[in-house]
């Protein structure tokens, strides 16, 4: 009955309601990302760090029962990871991209050894809020059921673009990220900032991927994450190191990936793997569009060295 | 030499190929086996504790792996086997990096150029097998040529990240393979398994005489020496060294950066393209999801466990190609699942990359002992 009465609204309304579910982990990782870029490094290790606080955010949610508590693990593991690439990274003449190549290939090898007895049992996930109690279809019910997560996340956007901009933590970290030695002699440890920065983003990174093994899609398998991590960095690149520029981003790519359920729900099922990888494909456009050879990338930090 | 050899060294840390002493050219060969050697000692010390907290023996641990790897004729054979694929995806990784760009998109390449290899296989239906393996051959090094060409192309006109773009390319590349493999190039008798029509048992490349190791190795191992003479002793490859080294300074002296950048990242394409060729040509016999099992992640850290050399491309290829091959042995000895493998790997890239440090920093090669 609800089924015939909206019809092909329903591919709208499963895309808007796949673009809060699916760019909630995007928007932490961008997040996270973006304050470790600011502060002139970047860390491509996202990727592991992301499977890595889905396998922990599972294991300790189905130990403990609490979904919360694996949030938290989560973001510790992250923000684990995230002191090693930085510890790694302070050494001289090591490279911040090569080891961040290496930490996705570890974090998501370590995910998948512990998390082998993981995939069987069934964990206690994050309830989420509804929205649509108004509403008599079931689509739109199904759209507006949001995750406390995600408001976290929206949240989270306007506070850090606020906190860059006005706090003495936001200026320490530009200042690291757009002259070392201006930072240096303004007395601060440039390894110290970048490595909080760095732990900062990998907590955050580590909450992304909770999200994904305790809400959307919510369990533990190896195929949890295939990019995600990796498009969420390329993302912070298109966004300026924008926080709210993030924010949208994240909801563009959350929309595109899930196009293609959205369109297998409503019988469209040829080219499915395709639409699957349309943020992936969206990601590129937008870079080829968005970048120049001829100059640098307005807002990129000076130090970054992947924009030099 | 009786000059002041701390002052020696810094010059040839500045300028490696200036006139540096005997004992100092020495001492950075001497580096380079050292200092790699120990990061895998480190390494494997590491998971061996790891494996420590999981109740399981470091010393069968280290055992198996061993005799998995290199311990009978078998598994040699299985090393082998498994380097083949590596040495040419390690290629994908290493060659760009003369250029000073970091490609690790070696993965989308390799099934690329099986598609291609495939498909140039099932278009030919009734030629002679020679002629349908070359046309494998050339199909698979123009895919993957192409579509790691396309991740330089994007670098050079639009300042595109290489690394950022080549990795996006893997996924694009498993979206495209599975849309195929499951779509148009479907084999309606492939039930549980989705994949293409089979390339036929007589346009397999088979086994090197003597051996049960397919003809891909020798595939590799030209592959690799090629790139070396390419790399250190040819023209094209000064000049890519150069335009690595100070792309400005190249500009001014008049390389063409973006003839070389575009040739160099068809040309590492084109090595993962061949894998993917041969996994095809030489195990699978056809294309499905199998092919994405994980070589070109795997050949990234060869490479830069190999310091982008082609010809220490070899040896790394082999050595961790023993360590997959040990693999199954951990598994069924011990119990340990099989992500056991990519741990490992792992710890032993994180340790290469943290060891780069300690170069030009080992005192007795100093001469201050």
């Amino acid at each position: 009955m609800a089924d015939g009465s909206i019809g092909l609204w329903t591919v709208p309304l499963a895309v808007f309601g796949g673009a809060i579910r699916v760019s909630t982990p995007f928007l932490f990782v961008s997040l996270g990302e973006c304050i470790t870029e600011r502060s002139g490094r970047i860390n491509l290790g996202l990727e592991g760090t992301l499977v890595m606080g889905a396998m922990s955010a599972y294991g300790i949610s189905y130990l403990s029962g609490s979904p919360w508590l694996g949030v938290l693990a989560a973001g510790l593991t992250g923000a684990l990871l995230g002191a090693l690439h930085a510890g790694i990274c302070s050494l001289p003449r090591v490279n911040d991209v090569a080891v961040g190549i290496a930490l996705m290939l570890f974090g998501t090898g370590l995910a998948f050894y512990l998390g082998k007895p993981l995939i069987e049992p069934t964990a206690a996930r994050l309830p989420a809020i509804d929205f649509g109690w108004w509403s008599d279809i079931a689509q739109v019910r199904a759209a507006l059921r949001i995750n406390v997560l995600f408001l976290i996340g929206v949240a989270l956007a306007p506070l850090l673009f606020w906190a860059f901009k006005t706090t003495r933590w936001g200026l320490l970290i530009r200042t690291a990220g757009e002259s070392a030695d201006a930072a240096r002699a303004m007395g601060h440890s440039v390894l110290l900032i970048r490595l909080r920065a760095t732990m900062v983003g990998g907590f955050l990174a580590g909450i992304g991927g909770s999200f994904l093994s305790l809400f959307y899609p919510g369990s533990w398998n190896e195929g949890l994450s295939s990019g995600q991590g990796i498009t969420a960095v390329a993302l912070v690149i298109f966004a300026r190191w924008d926080p709210m520029l993030c924010l949208w981003a994240s909801l563009a790519f959350g929309g595109a990936a899930a196009l293609g359920p959205a369109l297998q729900s409503v019988g469209i099922t040829s080219g499915y793997h395709l639409f699957n990888a349309a943020p992936y494909i969206l990601t590129l456009a937008i870079m080829i569009i968005t970048c120049s050879p001829k100059r640098t990338l307005t807002g990129a930090p000076a130090e970054l060295s992947i924009t030099r | 030499m009786t000059t002041d050899t701390a002052d020696s060294v810094e010059a040839a840390a500045i300028a490696p190929a200036a006139d540096a002493g005997f004992l100092q050219r020495h001492g950075q060969v001497i580096e380079y086996i050292l200092i790699p050697g120990a990061a895998l000692a480190g390494a494997l010390v590491v998971f061996g504790g790891f494996v420590a907290l999981f109740g399981k023996n470091p010393l069968d641990l280290y055992f198996y792996m061993y005799y998995g790897a290199f311990g009978t004729w078998f598994s040699w054979q299985n090393t082998l086997t498994r380097a083949a694929p590596l040495i040419l995806t390690a290629l994908c990784t290493a060659l760009p990096a003369q250029l000073g760009m970091v490609i690790i998109g070696g993965e989308g390449a390799l099934l690329i150029g099986a598609l291609a290899a495939t498909s140039a296989a099932l278009a030919l239906p009734s030629a002679p097998p020679l002629v349908v393996q070359c046309a494998m051959v050339l199909a698979g090094i123009t895919g993957g040529g192409l579509w790691i060409m396309l991740a330089g192309g994007l670098r050079q006109f639009r300042g595109v990240n290489e690394t950022i773009s080549s990795l996006l390319l893997v996924y694009i590349a498993l979206a495209i393979l599975n849309h195929l493999v499951e779509g148009p190039m479907r084999d309606p008798l492939s039930l549980n398994k989705p994949s293409t029509r089979e390339i036929g048992a007589a346009n397999m490349i088979g086994t090197i005489p003597g051996m049960d190791v397919h003809w891909g190795l020798v595939f590799g191992l030209v592959a690799a020496v090629a790139s070396y003479v390419l790399i250190y002793h040819t023209t094209f490859g000064f000049a890519a060294r150069v335009a690595g080294g100070n792309i400005r300074a190249a500009r001014i002296v008049g390389l063409s950066v973006g003839r070389l950048i575009l040739t160099v990242c068809f040309l590492a394409g084109g090595a993962a393209g061949l894998a993917g060729m041969i996994e095809v040509a030489a195990v699978q016999g056809r294309t499905n999801a199998n092919l994405a099992a994980g070589y070109g992640f795997t050949g990234i850290l060869v490479a830069f466990l190999a310091r982008q050399n082609p010809l220490a491309v070899i040896p790394v290829a082999i050595l961790l190609g023993g360590i997959s091959a040990s693999g199954g042995l951990l598994q069924r000895r011990l119990g340990l699942p099989d992500a056991s493998v990519l741990v490992l790997q792992g710890i032993i890239f994180v340790f290469v990359l943290a060891s780069d440090a300690l170069y030009g920093r080992i005192g007795f090669l100093k001469g201050k002992v």
